[in-house]
C-alpha cells in the first residue's frame, strides 16, 4: 500500500513538471512562432518601440528559449527577480508573473478567487452526491416504478438543461421574485451566515446539474452489481436483503462513481466559468473569463496552471481511496 | 534422438483412411514441424515498464503432426496449450525455435508472406458466441476467407457458402441470418464451416466442443471426424476434457506447465500412460459409472496447485507435485525420448517402464507428502508393472538389436540399451 | 414477495390437503415461471423429489433444462431481492425438515438460508465478492446466524478453511480472492458454505469451472464433509461422470421436468427414458474401448417459451413415433414407476423400452 502511494506521489510531481513545460510551450511559444508580440501585446498597439523593448526586457522574452523556461520554473519554486535596467521588481515565490492589464501579481489574485470556487465545487459536490447517488440507488431497487420513472425524468432534464437556463430561472424565483435569497457574495471570512446565502443558489443549480448525471450512473452501476454472483452469494448466506445491499452492493457501485467523482471536482476547481458568471462569483472561472477578453497571458496561465494542479491532486486522491476500496488495484 | 525416430515411415502408423484429397502431402507425411518452440510473454511493471520477468506460456517444445492425422493436445488451464495453437497458426509470434510447414520455415513470416498459407491453416475457437461478429449474416461470415484471400469459387461464393452449410449440417437457407438466431451447437457448425471454405490443409481446433452442451458435443464432435475422413483434413485438436480428446486424437502430446511431458499414440497412452502427470490426469477423470464409485482408490489425488510460469520449478517441472520425485527430479530436466516406438516420455522415472534413472532413488520430501495421497496398491502396481515392464525391455532390446540393423529398430534398440 | 409466493400455494391447492412429509427434504410440483417480453419462459415446470439426510441427490440436464433454477427456487432466492416488476412465479411447495418454504414468511426462510441449507456456485471467482477478505465473508456468515464476537468468528473461519485443505489457513483468511487460485477459491466457498453445519448442500455445477486434477479434490473433498457432516446434498451438473462419483439418486431434468428418477445404478445401468440413454451415448468414454462414433441427441434443446407439445423430448427423441396414435406429440407423459423407486416418463410400455434399451442402445455404449 505503501509503495503503491510513493509511487503514485511520482508520478504526480514527474505529471506536474511535464504539465508546466507544455503550459509554458502554449502560452510563451506559440505566439511567438505565430508572430505575435506578447511584448506588444503587454503595452499595446500604440506604445513606442523604446517602452515595447523595455518590457521584452524586462520579461526575459529576448532570452533563449530555455533560459526563459528556467526562470519560469526558478519563478514558481524560488520567485525570480524582473530587471530592465535601473527598474527591478522582485517576484516572491510561488511567481506567475504580473497582469499585463492590473499590473498585480498574479498569485495573490488566484489565492484571493481560490477559496471561492473551491467553496462552491466542494459545496456542490457534498449536494449532488447526497441526491444523485441516492435517487441513482432507490430507482435501481424500485426499477420500473413511477418512481424510478420520474426520477430518471427529472435527470434527463438536468442533464440537458445548462446552467445559466437553471440559474437565472432560480436567481428570478427565489431572488428578484420571491426575494428569499440575497444573491450576493460574501466572503467566508466576513459573515458565515452571508455566505452560506450567497452560495445556496450556485449550489444548488451546480449540484441539479451533476446530480442528475450521478443518479443515471449510479442506477446502471447498481442494477449491474445487483445481477453479480457475489450479491447471490450474500443473500445466499442469509443476509437482511437491506445489508446486502449497503454492505455488498454499495461498496461495488461506489468505485466508478468515485472515478468521476475526482475527474469532476478537478474540472470544476478549474473553474465553473458558466455558475460563476451567472451568479457573479468572483471565482477562478470568472478571472480566466477575464483574461481571455483582455488577452491577459499570466492571468490565464496561472488559473490553468492551478486547474492542472486540482485536477492532479483530485486525481491522486481518488487513485488512493480506490486502493482502499478495491484490493485488486494495490496489486497493480 | 525421437526426431529421427519420428522420421522414419516405417514405424509410423499412419492413418490413411480419408486422407486421400491431400494434394501435396501424402497421408502420413510431416505436415507441421515443431522444433524448440518458445513463447515468453514479458511482465513489465513501474513507469518505465522494465521487464520484470516473463510467462513461460510455452517452454521449448517438439512435435510433428503428420498429414492426415488427429494430434490431440491435453493439459490443464495454464499448460500452454492454447498459446501453442496459436503460435503454430502464427496469430502469436514465437520467441524462439521454429515452426515449418510443409518443409517451409514459417515462424518469422509477416503479414503478407503468411497470407497464402492462412488458406491451408485454419483455426477453430472454443467460443462460438464470441467469435462470430453479430453484425454480419452467415453468407457474410462463412464467405468472408474468399474475400479476404481475393478467390472466387467455381460457380461463386454465394453457392460455396451454401455448399460448405450443408457440409456441416446447417440449412443452405439460412444464408441471410445473423448468429444470434442459432443455437450454440449451431454457431460451431458456422465456425467450422468458415474454416472449411479454402480447402485447408491444417485445422487446429482450440476446445472446439467445451462450450457445447453434452448431446450438442457428440454431434460437433462426430462432425469433425466426418469431415476429416470426407476432405483429409489433418487436425490439430486442443481440448481439456481427455474423453474427448480420446475419442477424436490419433496421437496425444500431454502439456504440463509449458513443456510436453509425454507424446504417444492414443493406444499406449491410455493403456500404459508413462509419465506419473499423465496418469494422475487421466485418473482424475470422473467416471460415468457408479459401480466404480467404490474404486476410488485408483485415484491419484495431486497436492496443491499448478505451480506459476513465471517462475516455474527447476528440473523436471513436475517435481514439486509429483509422488515419484527425486534429487535428479529437481536438478535435471528429462529429455522427452521416445522409450517405446510411438511414446515419448520426459520422464525419469516412468510409470509402466524401467526406470530411467534408478540410482536416485531417495524420494523428495514433498514427493513423500504428494505419494500419501496416492493409495498403496496403485504405488505397489506401479513398481510391479516397472519392474516387469524393465525387465520384458531389456530383453527385447537385446534380441532386437541381435536381429535386426534397420533404421527406427535399431535406433529405438539402442536406446533402450545406453540406458 | 410474499403474495406471490401465497399465491403461489394457492395454484397448486391440494397442497393443505395432502399428508405433511416424511423426507428431510421434499419437492413437490415446483414450478418457477419468467416472464419476459417474448413470453412465458417456463424454466422448471412441475418437478418433485425427496431427499433424505446423509444422502446425495444429483440433478443432471443441459443448460436451460430449469436444474439452476430449481436449486435456486429451494433456496428462495428468486423472491429475495427481486426488484423490479417481472418477478418470477414460483408455485408448488417445497418442505424442508417439516417446514413448507414457499408460504413461510420470506424473513424465517431467510434465517434458514446459510444455516439449515447453503449452496456452492459455479464459478468462485464470481461469487465471492471481490472487495472483502475470505475471512471476512466467512466471519459474515458465521455472525449473521450466531451471536459471537468477531474474534470467535475468525477462529471459525480458520478452523473451516483448515479443514477443507487450504494450507495456512491462519494467514490465508486475510486474502482476497483474487490472491487464491481456482481451485483453492472453491475450498473457500465451501468453507464458507459449511460454517454454520447446514443439513442441506446445494452444490451447483461446484467443479465445472475447474480443471480436471483440482475437480477430483473437490470431489472427494465434498464426499469427506458429507460424510463428516452427515447433511443432504443436492449436486447440479451436466457431467455424468460427477454424478457417478457422488450421487445416490440421479434426476434427470429435460425442458423444465424431470423425465427419470431413480437410484444410481439403475439410472446409468438401466436407464428408462431416450433422454438418458442419449446423454449417456453422447459421452466420449475413459473407461470403455474406443468407440467409433458418439451417437449423438440430434436437434437442439427446446425453447422453453414453447415447449413442445405433448413429451418435451418429442422432436429430438428417435423413438417418438413407437407409441401410437401420435402420443407422444399430444399427450405429456407423467412419471410412472419402471422398478423399485425409478420412475420414468415416456409413452412407450416398459417392454418397448426395455427392449430398445437391451438390444439396441446399451450394445452400443
Amino acid at each position: 500500500m505503501l509503495a503503491y502511494l510513493i509511487r503514485r506521489l511520482f508520478a504526480a510531481a514527474v505529471m506536474l513538471v511535464v504539465i508546466i513545460l507544455v503550459v509554458f510551450c502554449i502560452f510563451f511559444l506559440v505566439p511567438k512562432w505565430a508572430g505575435v508580440d506578447i511584448a506588444t501585446s503587454f503595452v499595446g498597439k500604440q506604445a513606442d518601440p523604446a517602452a515595447v523593448e523595455a518590457v521584452r526586457v524586462k520579461l526575459g522574452l529576448g532570452d533563449p528559449i530555455f533560459v526563459q523556461v528556467w526562470h519560469f520554473f526558478k519563478g514558481i519554486f524560488a520567485g525570480r527577480t524582473y530587471a530592465a535596467g535601473g527598474d527591478v521588481t522582485h517576484c516572491a515565490a510561488p511567481c506567475f508573473g504580473y497582469s499585463f492589464r492590473s499590473e498585480q501579481a498574479v498569485w495573490p489574485v488566484l489565492t484571493d478567487r481560490f477559496p471561492v470556487t473551491l467553496g462552491l465545487a466542494l459545496g456542490a459536490a457534498v449536494l449532488w452526491l447526497i441526491f444523485g447517488v441516492s435517487a441513482g440507488v432507490l430507482s435501481a431497487l424500485k426499477r420500473g416504478s413511477l418512481w424510478d420513472r420520474s426520477a430518471m425524468v427529472v435527470a434527463l432534464s438536468g442533464v440537458s438543461l445548462p446552467i445559466y437556463f437553471t440559474g437565472l430561472l432560480s436567481l428570478a424565483i427565489f431572488s428578484y421574485g420571491l426575494g428569499w435569497i440575497d444573491g450576493q457574495y460574501v466572503p467566508i471570512g466576513d459573515s458565515f451566515t452571508g455566505w452560506l446565502g450567497g452560495m445556496i443558489l450556485p449550489w444548488v443549480t451546480l449540484a441539479f446539474l451533476y446530480a442528475a448525471m450521478y443518479a443515471r450512473i449510479t442506477r446502471a452501476t447498481m442494477l449491474e452489481i445487483l445481477g453479480e454472483d457475489y450479491i447471490r452469494t450474500a443473500r445466499a448466506k442469509g443476509l437482511k436483503e437491506q445489508v446486502v445491499i449497503r454492505k455488498h452492493a454499495m461498496r461495488s457501485t461506489l468505485t466508478p462513481i468515485l472515478t468521476m467523482l475526482g475527474m469532476d471536482l478537478g474540472a470544476l476547481i478549474g473553474g465553473a466559468i458558466l455558475t460563476e458568471t451567472t451568479f457573479s462569483l468572483p471565482g477562478l472561472g470568472q478571472a480566466v473569463l477575464n483574461g481571455i477578453k483582455n488577452q491577459d497571458l499570466p492571468i490565464i496561465l496561472g488559473v490553468t496552471l492551478i486547474t492542472s494542479l486540482a485536477v492532479l491532486i483530485a486525481n491522486l486522491v481518488v487513485d488512493v481511496l480506490y486502493a482502499v476500496i478495491d484490493p485488486r488495484v494495490r496489486l497493480a | 534422438m525421437s526426431e529421427n525416430a519420428e522420421d522414419t515411415v516405417v514405424t509410423t502408423p499412419a492413418k490413411s483412411e480419408g486422407a486421400t484429397l491431400t494434394k501435396d502431402a501424402a497421408p502420413g507425411e510431416t505436415l507441421l514441424k515443431v522444433t524448440g518452440l518458445q513463447k515468453h510473454f514479458p511482465i513489465k511493471k513501474g513507469l518505465l515498464q522494465r521487464q520484470v520477468g516473463a510467462v513461460h506460456a510455452v517452454d521449448g517444445i517438439d512435435f510433428e503432426v503428420r498429414s492426415g492425422e488427429t494430434l490431440g493436445v491435453v493439459g490443464e488451464s495454464g499448460c500452454g496449450k492454447s498459446t501453442m495453437g496459436r503460435l503454430i497458426t502464427r496469430l502469436l509470434e514465437p520467441t524462439a525455435g521454429t515452426v515449418e510447414f510443409e518443409g517451409k520455415d514459417i515462424t518469422h513470416l509477416g503479414v503478407a508472406g503468411m497470407r497464402p498459407l492462412r488458406r491451408d491453416v485454419q483455426m477453430i475457437f472454443q467460443d462460438p458466441y464470441s467469435s462470430l461478429n453479430p453484425r454480419h449474416t452467415i453468407g457474410t461470415i462463412v464467405g468472408a476467407p474468399f474475400r479476404l484471400q481475393g478467390v472466387t469459387p467455381e460457380g461463386g461464393i454465394k453457392n460455396e457458402v451454401q455448399r460448405l452449410l450443408s457440409v456441416v449440417g446447417l440449412n443452405p437457407e439460412h444464408y441471410n441470418r445473423y448468429p444470434h438466431e442459432f443455437s450454440g451447437g449451431q454457431r460451431q457448425r458456422i465456425g467450422i464451416a468458415r474454416a472449411l471454405a479454402l480447402k485447408p490443409k491444417l485445422v487446429v481446433a482450440d476446445e472446439p466442443v467445451s462450450a457445447l452442451d453434452v448431446s450438442i458435443q457428440a454431434q460437433v464432435v462426430n462432425l469433425l471426424d466426418d469431415l476429416q475422413q470426407e476432405l483429409g483434413l489433418t487436425y490439430v485438436i486442443i481440448a481439456h476434457d481427455l474423453s474427448v480428446v480420446r475419442h477424436v486424437s490419433d496421437r496425444i502430446a500431454v502439456m504440463y506447465l509449458g513443456k510436453i511431458v509425454e507424446l504417444a499414440d492414443r493406444e499406449s497412452l491410455y493403456r500404459a500412460p508413462m509419465h506419473p502427470y499423465t496418469k494422475a490426469l487421466m485418473s482424475a477423470v470422473p467416471i460415468p459409472d457408479p459401480r466404480r464409485k467404490s474404486a476410488k482408490s485408483e485415484r491419484i489425488l495431486l497436492k496443491g496447485d499448478v505451480p506459476s510460469p513465471i517462475s516455474p520449478p527447476s528440473g523436471c517441472r513436475f517435481h514439486t507435485r509429483c509422488w515419484k520425485a527425486t534429487e535428479i527430479c529437481k536438478t535435471t530436466e528429462p529429455k522427452l525420448v521416445e522409450l517405446r516406438p510411438g511414446q515419448q516420455v520426459a520422464c525419469h522415472h516412468p510409470e509402466n517402464f524401467e526406470d530411467q534413472a534408478p540410482q536416485d532413488t531417495v524420494l523428495l520430501t514433498v514427493a513423500k507428502e504428494a505419494a500419501e495421497l496416492v493409495a498403496d496398491e496403485v504405488l505397489a502396481e506401479s513398481a510391479e508393472t516397472s519392474a516387469a515392464v524393465a525387465a520384458e525391455v531389456a530383453e527385447n532390446a537385446d534380441s532386437e538389436v541381435a536381429e535386426s540393423d534397420s533404421g527406427a529398430d535399431e535406433e529405438a534398440g539402442q536406446e533402450s540399451t545406453d540406458k | 414477495m410474499t403474495e406471490l409466493s401465497k399465491t403461489g400455494a394457492a395454484v397448486g391447492e391440494p397442497t393443505s390437503a395432502s399428508p405433511a412429509p416424511t423426507a428431510f427434504l421434499e419437492v413437490r410440483d415446483l414450478k418457477v415461471h419468467f416472464p419476459t417480453d417474448d413470453g412465458l419462459v417456463k424454466s422448471v415446470d412441475g418437478l418433485s423429489f425427496k431427499l433424505e439426510k446423509g444422502k446425495t441427490l444429483g440433478i443432471v440436464g443441459e443448460s436451460g433444462s430449469g436444474k439452476s433454477v430449481t436449486s435456486l427456487g429451494i433456496m428462495g432466492l428468486h423472491t429475495a431481492g427481486q426488484y423490479g416488476k417481472r418477478k418470477a412465479q414460483i408455485s408448488g411447495e417445497i418442505w424442508l425438515d417439516g417446514t413448507e418454504l414457499l408460504t413461510s414468511n420470506p424473513d424465517d426462510v431467510r434465517k434458514l438460508r446459510g444455516r439449515q441449507m447453503s449452496m456452492i456456485f459455479q464459478d468462485p471467482l464470481s461469487a465471492l465478492h471481490p472487495y472483502y477478505t475470505i475471512g471476512q465473508q466467512i466471519v459474515e456468515a458465521y455472525r449473521i446466524h450466531h451471536n459471537v464476537d468477531k474474534k470467535t468468528a475468525k477462529r471459525r473461519a480458520i478452523e473451516m478453511l483448515d479443514r477443507v485443505g487450504i494450507p495456512q489457513p491462519d494467514k490465508r483468511v486475510d486474502s482476497y480472492a483474487h490472491e487464491f487460485s481456482g481451485g483453492m477459491r472453491q475450498r473457500a466457498m465451501i468453507a464458507m458454505s459449511l460454517v454454520n453445519n447446514p443439513e442441506l448442500l446445494i452444490a451447483d455445477e461446484p467443479t465445472t469451472a475447474l480443471d480436471v486434477t483440482v475437480q477430483a479434490q473437490i470431489l472427494d473433498l465434498i464426499r469427506d464433509l458429507q460424510k463428516e457432516f452427515g447433511s443432504a446434498v443436492i449436486i447440479i451438473t451436466h457431467d455424468l461422470g460427477v454424478v457417478a462419483e457422488l450421487a445416490d439418486d440421479i434426476l434427470v431434468m429435460y425442458g423444465g421436468r424431470c423425465v427419470e428418477r431413480g437410484p444410481a445404478e439403475k439410472v446409468f445401468y438401466e436407464p428408462r427414458h431416450p433422454y438418458t440413454w442419449g446423454l449417456l451415448g453422447s459421452m466420449p468414454r475413459l473407461d470403455r474401448e474406443q468407440q467409433d462414433r458418439l451417437i449423438p441427441v440430434k436437434g437442439s434443446p427446446p425453447s422453453l417459451i414453447n415447449v413442445p407439445s405433448g413429451c418435451a423430448f418429442n422432436p429430438r427423441c428417435p423413438y417418438a413415433d413407437v407409441p401410437k396414435d401420435n402420443l407422444t406429440r399430444t399427450v405429456r407423459p407423467e412419471l410412472t414407476e419402471v422398478g423399485s423407486q425409478h420412475w420414468a416418463a415416456c409413452h412407450m410400455t416398459q417392454e418397448q423400452r426395455e427392449r430398445i434399451w437391451t438390444e439396441e442402445i446399451a450394445p452400443k455404449l
